[in-house]
């Protein structure tokens, strides 16, 4: 079966319903695997035990951003080619990245408490996280607001598409704002180089969540394609009763 | 050319007559600087050192109020299928609605900000600094919220989801327009690096904003 067939809804269904049991017991494993490395992973000389936030932080972060480029896509999709599943994907990808996003916050709001002494900081790479959060919850609000699916999904992809074009230029005037303000080392987690102790275990974890990112995308596409179908047959069954 | 004059002559026009609320943005911008002083305690060198903060916030609100009634008004009276069917081509016709919209709102904060900046101890130095910013950033301000504008023109809770939507988008303008202000008083880095980066950022929304904002309303309208 070629790729393009895919963008039949009902192949996709197909495909959805035979891969999601695999790929989400493949999930299980890589997780199960992830835990017990992250759990024997050696504590950090300074930070200690809380250092193994850092196996939930910073795939939360990486799949919030992943989120927002597969809606990027997506968006192309939609507007370029008038693709449903295009729509269907970024309607689905909303949520799963605004949670992922959300994660990344908590997390690391719990890991600031006994490492900087305070929940939240106005760090420059915290507030552009915390700025791609509200985007994610207005691409929400959007979806929530239009009635019709596939108007919905056009409104929804040119929004998509400013915040693409206006995440960097955002992330760059608070890197810059901060720096004028405040001096990053204070806040600054060490030298980038992690020994590969530590980092082995936060890339199988990483890949934990992005397995996990994709099993949870193709069951919301999956309900999504369901949803509209039931939509469809309920306004069938309206006009033709009345 | 002269379908994009009349446009801009009807809505500078429709926006000063009865209804049209051209300057209850200047309003609503002495209103808030005047709550201001109110919550943080009436201490003037606290307000002179957060007066541009204070000033740059409440333009981005008033430049927010009159946004929703922006493509919705036209919409509402049937005047917007007229301008979609026209000839003239719908970015420059929403290009050509923003400038008029940053005419009658923009631009009268931007007058507005001397005297308003006197209740906030603003001195003259500061002033200059603000108003030269506000000139150039309020138009960024504008052209963002032109495609909230667009985004939100058919919906029923338009005006509360089109504050939700562009707000985020506009921290680079409030980031800038207020270090700009900033660095012209106290420094550390000099007034003109975030000011150009402020110009630029004006520039590329100028840019943007019509063409988001006229597929908005092509997919609103179908």
């Amino acid at each position: 079966m070629a790729v393009i067939d895919l963008a039949n809804p009902s192949r996709f269904l197909g495909f959805a319903n035979r891969i999601i049991p695999w790929l989400g017991a493949l999930t299980l494993v890589v997780f199960a695997f992830a835990i017990s490395r992250a759990m024997n992973a050696p504590d950090d000389y300074q930070q200690g035990a809380t250092v193994k936030i850092m196996y939930l932080h910073v795939p939360g972060a990486w799949l919030g951003m992943l989120g927002w480029g597969l809606m990027t896509m997506a968006a192309l999709g939609t507007l370029v080619w008038r693709h449903p599943l295009a729509d269907v994907a970024a309607k689905a990808a909303a949520p799963i990245g605004a949670a992922f996003t959300f994660i990344c916050l908590v997390t690391g709001s719990l890991w600031g408490r006994p490492m900087w002494g305070t929940y939240w900081v106005w760090d420059a790479r915290l507030t552009s996280v915390l700025v791609l959060f509200l985007l994610y919850l207005g691409v929400i609000a959007l979806w929530r607001t239009v009635e019709d699916p596939s108007r919905a999904a056009r409104a929804a992809a040119i929004l998509t598409l400013v915040g693409a074009l206006d995440l960097p230029i955002i992330k760059f005037s608070v890197d810059w704002w901060n720096t004028l303000h405040q001096p990053a080392s204070v806040l600054r987690l060490g030298a980038p180089t992690i020994d590969p102790s530590i980092l082995i275990p936060l890339l199988i974890s990483a890949l934990a969540f992005t397995l996990l990112f994709a099993v949870l995308l193709l069951a919301a596409m999956r309900n999504e394609i369901l949803r509209r179908r039931v939509r469809t047959l309920r306004l069938l069954q309206a006009s033709t009763a009345s | 050319m002269s379908a994009l004059a009349a446009m801009l002559a009807r809505d500078l026009r429709v926006a000063v007559r009865v209804g049209g609320g051209a300057l209850i943005g200047v309003l609503f911008f002495l209103v808030v600087v005047t709550l201001t002083p109110l919550a943080l305690g009436p201490d003037l060198a606290l307000l002179q050192r957060i007066g541009p903060a204070i000033l740059w916030l409440a333009a981005l609100l008033a430049n927010l109020l009159a946004l929703d009634r922006l493509f919705a008004a036209d919409h509402e009276d049937g005047s917007l299928d007229l301008i979609m069917t026209g000839r003239a081509p719908l970015e420059l016709v929403v290009a050509v609605k923003g400038l008029a919209q940053w005419l009658t709102t923009g631009l009268p904060l931007v007058i507005a900000t001397p005297p308003i900046g006197l209740f906030l101890n603003l001195d003259a130095k500061a002033e200059g600094a603000l108003v030269l910013t506000l000139l150039v950033g309020t138009p960024g301000l504008t052209f963002i919220g032109l495609i909230g504008a667009a985004l939100a023109v058919t919906l029923r809770r338009g005006g509360l989801l089109l504050a939700v939507l562009v707000l985020p988008l506009t921290v680079p303008v409030l980031i800038f327009g207020v270090a700009a202000a900033n660095a012209a008083v106290m420094g550390p880095v000099p007034f003109g690096t975030p000011f150009t980066i402020l110009c630029a950022f004006t520039l590329a929304s100028i840019v943007v904003g019509p063409f988001a904002a006229a597929a908005a309303l092509r997919q609103e309208m179908e």
